[in-house]
């Protein structure tokens, strides 16, 4: 009897506790869509004008840094050849051995500013970094997501496809519940997207700016009522590599327009 | 038998549940007209995010849970509270929030820490007008 009444604990102890979905699986890769055909007609527009989409303030700014001081980006990374760096944005999040860590694009710009150009790391969302992103981003423009998820990528993926299914926050609600389960389905006025990072970075129409992936994330944290990690954390960068897999095969955007 | 018993207190948990329904959480004379205004303002409860009702005076409902259209026909008050309070009590893999629980959260920002979503007058109120809706009302 007080074995019996120990086991039924343990099992009602297990049901309070909240839930993961880590069992099921990912979205199918037939299915995945990118968000821009969540979005108005108007905002698509927007987005394929190049001369209409204000991230290209961004873009241009960029490639403007991309150029300047002694030791330049251009310098090593001609648009042309084998350092060009189109294409580059599509294999990221990686591995970075010299790092010792999972690193985004983000952090790539900032590793190469301090190994090789002696400059001082960019912060996470400051206007240089977002810029830099931007331009480098751009340079994939249309070209597939194609993130590596093995060997020393493998735990990082893993942390990150564990954040995804885990319920948080007084909402109590798992990634997977709104962009595996119910995208296409509308939320008020707005279609529930798939939640893919090809067009980021990207210009949001509700920050009235331009911002990282990691910073849309963070919304996505506090509209389920949790406290956000902060951009460029390990775990962010982790989920970031899950969802970059996730969108694999899709066409890079940025710099896109979202909601 | 007695080990029947010893299981449904066990696994009635943090508040009574008795089937798949939930007393009232406070004694008041709930206001059905508070409860719609609490169903339909983004500063309240905004259920119309998600829930549409035909006939509610609000733009663009939501459709990622079921219409509530009559649902005052379908489920009884406490059948109502309980799933608005905590619908994981009866599908743990629920879409539903929990508008009346604590315990068992992860990663709860701080301003909502020791909070319930909704407060219990709040939720009296909601399941008063939803209770009042009759299939007849719309569609």
């Amino acid at each position: 009897m007080r074995l019996w009444l120990l086991v039924v604990l343990v099992v009602n102890q297990a049901s309070a506790e909240t839930r993961s979905f880590a069992d099921r699986p990912d979205l199918s890769a037939d299915a995945v869509q990118s968000g821009r055909l969540f979005l108005t007609e108007e905002t698509r527009a927007l987005q394929a004008d190049d001369f209409a989409n204000p991230g290209y303030l961004w873009v241009e700014r960029g490639g403007e840094l991309f150029s300047e001081g002694e030791k330049s980006c251009a310098g090593c990374h001609a648009a042309a050849g084998d350092r060009s760096l189109a294409g580059a944005a599509t294999r990221y999040p990686q591995y970075d051995a010299g790092a010792g860590t999972l690193i985004n694009l983000e952090g790539r710009i900032n590793r190469c500013r301090q190994r090789y150009q002696d400059q001082p790391a960019l912060t996470y969302e400051s206007q240089d970094l977002l810029a830099l992103t931007a331009y480098v981003a751009s340079l994939s423009q249309g070209l597939a997501m194609d993130v590596p998820i093995d060997a020393e990528a493998a735990a990082y993926f893993q942390q990150g496809r564990a954040y995804y299914f885990q319920r948080r926050g007084q909402l109590n609600l798992a990634c997977n519940q709104c962009h595996d389960d119910n995208w296409g389905k509308r939320l008020r006025g707005d279609t529930i997207s798939q939640g893919h990072p090809n067009a980021w970075p990207a210009y949001r129409l509700e920050w009235q700016t331009f911002g990282s992936l990691h910073r849309r994330i963070r919304d996505c944290d506090a509209g389920v009522r949790a406290e956000p990690h902060e951009p460029g954390s390990e775990i962010y960068i982790s989920l970031e590599l899950y969802l970059a897999w996730r969108a694999r095969g899709l066409g890079m955007e940025s710099p896109g327009i979202r909601r | 038998m007695e080990k029947l018993a010893v299981l449904a207190l066990l696994f009635a948990g943090r508040f009574a549940v008795a089937a798949d329904s939930l007393p009232p959480l406070v004694a008041l004379t709930a206001s059905p007209a508070e409860g719609k205004r609490i169903f339909a303002e983004r500063e309240a409860g905004h259920c119309v995010l998600c829930h549409r009702v035909a006939g509610l005076d609000a733009p663009f409902q939501g459709n990622l849970g079921p219409a509530l259209t009559g649902i005052g026909s379908r489920l009884t008050p406490a059948q109502i509270r309980l799933r608005i309070a905590d619908a994981s009590r009866l599908n743990p893999d629920t879409i539903m929030p929990p508008y009346y629980r604590r315990e068992g959260l992860e990663q709860v920002a701080k301003p909502y820490r020791d909070a319930t979503v909704l407060g219990a007058e709040q939720i009296e109120h909601l399941v008063a007008w939803l209770a009042s809706l009759e299939q007849a009302d719309g569609e």
